[in-house]
């Protein structure tokens, strides 16, 4: 499938990575290249197979439904860029 | 004692037990070795006081008796695992100046049981890349050469610090992790051994996540049985990974008895590649009768969705990048973009991911992003999901008419020069006889077996039953006594 710029810029958005306009037809074209090389599988048949959830045979494990941790807002917002009053700041997300 | 680096695992930790040597005199030669070797760029992150202290507190240890296998024994730590206060950045630009709060499993598992940490090693982006050219600290390079060039070629990736470190003997061991080859290719391309465990064998808690239902660490080392000694370490249920297995793990050292005979080796038809190269091909048989000459049973066997491997690994792992990848977003950790007046909250994301993310994690992301997105879900990712248990069940027939471990080639060709392969898919095909343990879940090893005609090293995988690294280790210590791969890269750094 040949994926054309509009998609990239789609793409782009819904990544949330920026990418300026003139790099859009790179991209678009890089696109096409890999998702031609995928396309092989649509030679496979693969009717009745279920798709793979998990390598292995088991169920995931849950754990108890208790508080294992905790009371670390120190630890937590040390590698913050901006941390303020014992918050994430972030730029004003509700106008 | 001279050249304390270039002890192994086993050799050391036998004369510091016998108190031949401390562990302060080796972490202190590998220090040496590591500050004169800049030129391959695979230490990024130097721990010299850790280092020392484990050193220390490890002698301490082996002088009272209470001395495990890994104890002052001086180990590299890819830069994918999250070590306390020690920055953590999987060669990424978005988790500059990021240091962990906590300790990975892993590394925890390893310096409780007494083992130095070096410092942290180079690797592809968010182990995304086979040649170790995807880092934010510059390419790791290979310390062998081909012939007397002097052309800098890739340790391979994503473990590339890794391997040259080990290969340079500038650590007695390193970690690594295995994604699609990660661990297996590079190692064979240093002519060091690598191992790629089980699925679920060792806990993925704290390691910074590419592909969650691929990735597994592995020891890196310079030979087979120290491969057996540093797994049982990093091995064992980890409550802190849900899809950690809560299984026994074996004393994997006393299973190397090289006794193979009798054992069943399959030779997959389907990994004799079009235009493979004649030293390839010559390898792999002379791997097979290696074997064969060992007492084991050689069979030809068929795995038919070998060809559909790497097309499926293109889907499912950029689909979990994307995933994984979206927590870097600026707020909590790392890179945060500067933001224009005016800049909302999307913008912060967009910026900051456009300047943290190098273009080959770029690239996967936003291939991940469209073959999950709305009316492409179907037609790639569940198709590839499908082909995964396809390819499993494969392997799963082959086991249940009893094959023991499968031998293959480890690599398409020896390494290759640094700058030389730029282009995406042909970058893919270095893991095309890796790709399909990962996406089966399967263990498998890659052992040095020979040189090719410029004297760079050459290895085999074999590949083995789930949960039976330690029948696998062992075909392997088979493989590598019948090779008897010596070879060291001459130094030049």
């Amino acid at each position: 499938m040949s994926i054309d710029t509009e998609t990239a810029r789609r793409v782009a958005k819904l990544a949330r990575i920026k990418v300026e306009d003139d790099a859009l037809p790179a991209l678009a074209s890089e696109f096409s290249a890999i998702l031609g090389f995928i396309e092989q599988l649509n030679e496979v048949d693969v009717d009745g197979i279920e798709p793979m959830t998990s390598v292995t045979p088991q169920r995931l494990k849950r754990r108890e439904d208790v508080v294992t941790d905790g009371s670390q807002q120190g630890a937590v917002l040390a590698n913050a860029p901006d941390a303020r009053e014992g918050f994430f700041a972030v730029p004003k997300v509700v106008e | 004692m001279t050249d304390l680096t270039k002890l192994t695992i086993a050799g050391a930790r036998d004369a510091m037990r016998k108190g031949d040597v401390t562990s302060a005199e080796i972490t202190a030669a590998c220090l040496s070795s590591i500050a004169d070797a800049g030129a391959l760029g695979a230490f990024v992150h130097n721990t010299p006081e850790i280092a020392t202290d484990q050193a220390a507190a490890a002698d301490v240890r082996i002088k009272l008796g209470d001395a495990p296998d890994m104890c002052g024994i001086p180990l590299g730590i890819k830069d994918l695992f999250c070590t306390k206060d020690v920055p953590s950045q999987a060669a990424s630009g978005i988790l500059e100046g990021f240091k962990p709060q906590y300790e990975s499993t892993v590394t925890s598992q390893l310096f409780d049981a007494g083992a130095v940490m070096l410092g942290k090693l180079n690797m592809d982006e968010f182990a995304m890349g086979s040649s170790n050219e995807t880092s934010v600290y510059g390419n790791a390079v290979n310390p062998w050469r081909r012939g007397n060039e002097d052309t800098a070629l890739t340790p391979g990736g994503s473990s590339g610090g890794s391997a040259a470190a080990v290969a340079a003997d500038l650590c007695l061991a390193a970690t690594g992790t295995d994604t699609g080859g990660s661990i297996r290719q590079p190692a064979a391309f240093v002519g060091i051994t690598g191992l790629k465990p089980t699925y679920g064998r060792v806990s993925r808690w704290g390691i910074v996540a590419f592909a969650s239902s691929l990735d597994q660490a592995g020891p890196m080392t310079k030979d087979v049985r120290d491969a057996a000694i540093m797994l049982r370490t990093m091995c064992g249920h980890d409550p802190k990974d849900s899809t950690s297995a809560d299984i026994a793990v074996p004393d994997f050292e006393a299973a190397l008895t090289g006794d193979i005979k009798g054992k069943t080796i399959g030779i997959p038809k389907e990994y004799r590649m079009d235009g493979m190269p004649a030293e390839i091909e010559k390898l792999w048989a002379d791997g097979t009768a290696m074997l064969k000459d060992a007492g084991a049973i050689i069979k030809d066997i068929t795995l038919p969705h070998t060809k559909y491997a790497l097309p499926a690994y293109y889907v499912i792992a950029p689909a979990e990048a994307s995933s994984n990848l979206a927590r870097y977003d600026g707020v909590r950790f790392g890179h945060r973009a500067k933001l224009a007046q005016g800049d909302g909250i999307t913008e912060m994301y967009e910026k900051t991911r456009a300047e943290g993310f190098g273009p080959e994690v770029q690239r996967r992301v936003m291939v991940g992003t469209y073959v999950l997105s709305a009316g492409f879900y179907d037609a790639y990712y569940n198709r590839a999901r499908r082909v995964r248990a396809l390819i499993k069940r494969d392997f799963d027939e082959v086991f249940a008419d009893g094959v023991d471990a499968i031998l293959t080639p480890a690599t398409p060709s020896a390494a290759f020069g640094l700058g030389e392969n730029m282009d995406p898919i042909q970058m893919y095909l270095n893991d095309v006889f890796t790709v399909t343990v990962n996406l089966a879940g399967l263990p498998g090893i890659s052992v040095p077996a020979g040189l090719d005609a410029q004297g760079l090293p050459l290895g085999l995988q074999l590949i083995g039953r789930p949960w039976e690294e330690a029948e696998l280790l062992n075909v392997a210590y088979a493989l590598e006594g019948a090779a008897g791969f010596v070879a060291k890269p001459a130094k030049w750094w």
